[in-house]
């Protein structure tokens, strides 16, 4: 009997923890030889320590790993690397004025006498693009190819270092349906040639769909591992979660009823809004205490709409209205006297870091406290109020924001438009990033705020997201409104095929 | 224990500073019998109150992570222009057009504010990176500084400008109490105003505070104008500080004044620091500067340390801005 060779990844009771509060307790995982291992579990379950243990990133931890049984301990992703282990990060990495060639090669240049041979590279270039299945020009500048297969050449270019493990952390959350085929098609391939690969996703249909088997954390364990063939979505939720998740099983898969409000006075209208080329012709018109999404893949001018109806971008024609007062707005502040209020899909880009959660909460209604004079005790005061009824944690307010996690930034971010309600809230990505409870939390808040009759316009390129919070959804494809859904039932299937 | 170094490793961006300012002190009180004395402290005073006033102004710019290179320019052209629109003694060559006291300096506040605005205008409405916008800006104020003197030197000043600049009350030089006024209306503005919560904001995280609804532009196109106002009264009154206007009579400051806000600890990247870091930066420069005349050392060897001096402070700046950052 032969025995069957050591697995190219491996790890024994790996633990870790950060200032006394455990990441990861006595976690055992195996990668074999030709598996793509799906990764799940909410935010903070403890996949990205173990990934990036894994990728050399965290040189502290306890327990064993060994690559094709030979014992190591990766103190740098350079040495990680080195062994055979490379990552695409959510974030891509590559240099968008360089070339495809270039980025391929990147810090290896074939040179000849000292000087980069071209020729070689773009030869190269070529023929390890064309062999994973990338049908590119090389000599493409990076930053004009489309997202999704700017991440193909980043997964080429780790290959092509040498890599025979790939961590992929949310490979398909900034693609559209066909670019998320191309990519399996492409790690299939990848699976075919012998390499291993750990998908990590919070789309729990493209897990299944491509991985052969599923491994799902919670509260830094390992829960179980299983084959992808004999499980599904609500077998997985179930798991991630440990509790109930009737509202968003049904999201996930039923059809859910829209409700339309034709009597309520019209809050935003938007007459023939175009900017550029992100986006022309939008009409759209958002009534007092109802909720309009606009779901469309990414690029399709989505994030563009979004800043301009806040007045960050210039439109170039059409007119916007607020409750009936026309508004040309030429910058962040005028949209926001006239009642708009926004939260951009990055929460880094809306919050302060190294501030106190109260300082961010109070940043936009500084005026309203006090025209001349900051008065810190008030703004602690209506910090306190929202820290308590969106459940913050921890609840205080003196908090630096970075030491939040994402869901609870995320909180802040709304809170800091609730203290006098905005006549329409945009919210571009409300959920994007978060794990299953803080969606759940958002979404209770969104409603929450509907109540009191605000006009809200949820943007999302998930539509797990604008189903869940919309009571009327517009598609958006291409910049143009394409499709409206009003007053019936609508699923997730027919929102993707008017998309 | 980790609440202490937590606690300290917040307050780094003050804790450094002063501890190298009490070592200055140290040292130089330990080397020199001259150097530790009431009227040598009150000389530091007045040789870093110019740069005091300047370094008020530069501070609300580095707080946004923007910089004005032009302080130094528009000190000089105010100073000038104070000069011009004063009666001079006959010997003075210079075509100027003489004004009562109250319209010269109105004049020469003007003169600055328009200058500040110009760079504003180029930095939020053009969209000119500061650093180059108040580059030109440099040259500009030079130019306009040659053009009112022509190569002569002014010395008569309007009254009030000579009392503030030259002379005293109660035994303490006015200069020094007007860097203090302008030093604690500046940080009475930062810390208790809502657009001093603007500057920190704006300096923290640009985009977030554009996104919160704060206008930006105007915050960034208000400091710009302070700054130049604090450069434009610090060079009247240097001008009677000194006893004469002339070209290039400030071009020392410029440097001085961003070194004082930064060795302070206010971060090159905007958001932290503020008045109280500018004060102990600009009692570093003093006491060391001034320190160095008081021992033996060899002059031209002085503005080598100076630069060492400097350049350790901004690694320390640097390595706190990380230390924040990860923590």
């Amino acid at each position: 009997m032969t025995e069957e060779a050591a697995p190219p990844l491996e790890l024994r009771g790996i633990s870790k923890s950060f200032g006394g509060v455990a990441a990861l307790r006595d976690v055992d995982f195996v990668l074999r030889r030709g598996e793509i291992h799906g990764l799940v579990g909410e935010n903070g379950a403890g996949k990205s320590t173990l990934m990036k243990i894994i990728a050399g990133l965290h040189g502290q931890y306890d327990g064993r790993m060994a690559i094709d049984g030979r014992p190591v301990h990766f103190r740098s992703p350079r040495e990680a690397l080195a062994a055979g282990i490379g990552m695409v990060h959510q974030e891509l990495s590559v240099v968008p004025d360089l070339s495809v060639a270039e980025n391929v090669y990147l810090g290896q240049q074939p040179t000849k006498g000292g000087i980069v041979d071209w020729r070689a590279m773009m030869d190269g270039a070529r023929r390890h693009l064309a062999s994973l299945g990338i049908d590119v020009d090389p000599g493409a500048r990076m930053g004009s190819l489309a997202i999704g297969l700017q991440q193909l050449i980043e997964l080429a270019r780790v290959l092509f270092s040498g890599a025979r493990i790939v961590i992929l952390d949310e490979p398909t959350s900034a693609l559209s349906p066909p670019e998320v085929q191309r990519l399996f098609e492409v790690l299939r391939g990848v699976r075919a040639s012998g390499r291993s690969i750990v998908f990590i996703s919070h789309f729990l249909d493209d897990v299944l769909a491509i991985s052969d088997t599923v491994t799902i954390f919670r509260n830094g364990r390992l829960i179980a591992t299983e084959a992808a063939g004999t499980i599904d979505k609500g077998w997985l939720i179930q798991r991630m979660i440990g509790r109930g998740h009737e509202e968003l099983e049904g999201s996930y898969t039923g059809a859910i009823a829209l409700y339309s409000k034709p009597d309520a006075p019209v809050v935003l209208d938007v007459r023939g809004l175009a900017a550029g080329r992100a986006f022309a012709d939008v009409s759209l018109d958002v009534r007092a205490g109802e909720v309009l999404g606009i779901y469309g893949y990414m690029g399709c001018g989505l994030i563009e709409l979004a800043r301009t109806l806040f007045g960050k971008l210039r439109a170039d024609a059409g007119t916007m209205s607020i409750g009936g007062k026309v508004l040309r707005p030429r910058s962040t502040a005028e949209a926001c006297r006239a009642g708009i209020a926004f939260v951009p899909e990055s929460r880094r880009s809306m919050l302060f870091h190294t501030e106190p959660v109260y300082k961010n909460m109070s940043i936009s209604v500084l005026g309203r406290i006090g025209r001349l004079l900051l008065r810190p005790s008030v703004e602690k005061d209506i910090a306190r109020r929202h820290v308590q009824s969106l459940s913050i944690r921890p609840p205080t307010v003196e908090t630096l924001l970075g030491s939040l996690s994402g869901g609870n930034q995320q909180k802040v971010a709304l809170a800091k438009w609730l203290t006098w309600p905005p006549k329409v809230l945009v919210l571009s990505e409300p959920t994007r990033g978060m794990d299953v409870g803080a969606k759940e939390d958002v979404v209770r808040i969104v409603k929450g705020l509907r109540e009191q009759g605000m006009g809200v316009v949820v943007l999302s390129t998930e539509p797990e997201t604008v189903l869940s919070l919309a009571d009327r959804i517009v598609v958006m494809k291409k910049g143009r409104i394409v499709h409206e859904f009003a007053g019936r039932t609508v699923s997730k299937d027919q929102l993707l095929e008017a998309a | 224990m980790t609440a202490m170094r937590v606690f300290l490793r917040n307050q780094m961006r003050i804790i450094a500073p002063f501890a190298t300012l009490i070592v200055l002190v140290a040292f130089f009180c330990l080397t020199s019998g001259s150097f530790a004395s009431l009227d040598n402290a009150a000389n530091i005073l007045t040789q870093i109150s110019v740069t005091g006033i300047i370094a008020v102004g530069l501070t609300f710019v580095i707080l946004c992570a923007e910089i004005d290179l032009s302080v130094a320019a528009i000190a000089n052209v105010t100073g000038i222009a104070v000069a011009y629109f004063t009666l001079q003694e006959g010997y003075v060559n210079i075509a100027n057009v003489p004004l009562p006291g109250f319209a010269a300096i109105i004049l020469a506040l003007i003169g600055c504010f328009m200058l500040g605005l110009v760079n504003a205008a180029g930095i939020t409405l053009i969209g000119i990176p500061s650093f180059i916008m108040t580059l030109a800006m440099m040259q500009i104020g030079a130019g306009i500084s040659a053009l009112l003197v022509r190569g002569q030197i002014a010395y008569a000043v309007p009254d009030l400008v000579s009392l503030l600049g030259a002379g005293r009350v109660a035994g303490i030089p006015c200069l020094v109490l007007v860097a203090a006024a302008f030093l604690l209306a500046g940080h009475l503005v930062l810390t208790y105003t809502r657009f001093g919560r603007y500057v920190y904001m704006v300096g923290g995280n640009r985009e977030a505070a554009e996104y919160a609804g704060v206008n930006v532009k105007l915050v960034l196109g208000a400091v710009i104008v302070i700054s130049a106002m604090c450069s434009g009264v610090a060079g009247m009154l240097g001008v009677a500080h000194f006893g004469s206007a002339q070209q290039n009579e400030f071009d020392g400051y410029l440097l001085d004044a961003i070194a004082a806000v930064v060795v302070g600890g206010t971060s090159l990247f905007g958001g932290r620091g503020g008045i109280g870091n500018t004060i102990i930066g600009l009692l570093i420069l003093g006491v060391l500067n001034n320190g160095l005349d008081h021992i033996q050392i060899d002059s031209f060897l002085k503005i080598l340390i100076r630069g060492l001096i400097l350049l350790a402070a901004l690694i320390i700046n640097v390595y706190v801005q990380k230390v924040r950052e990860s923590a």
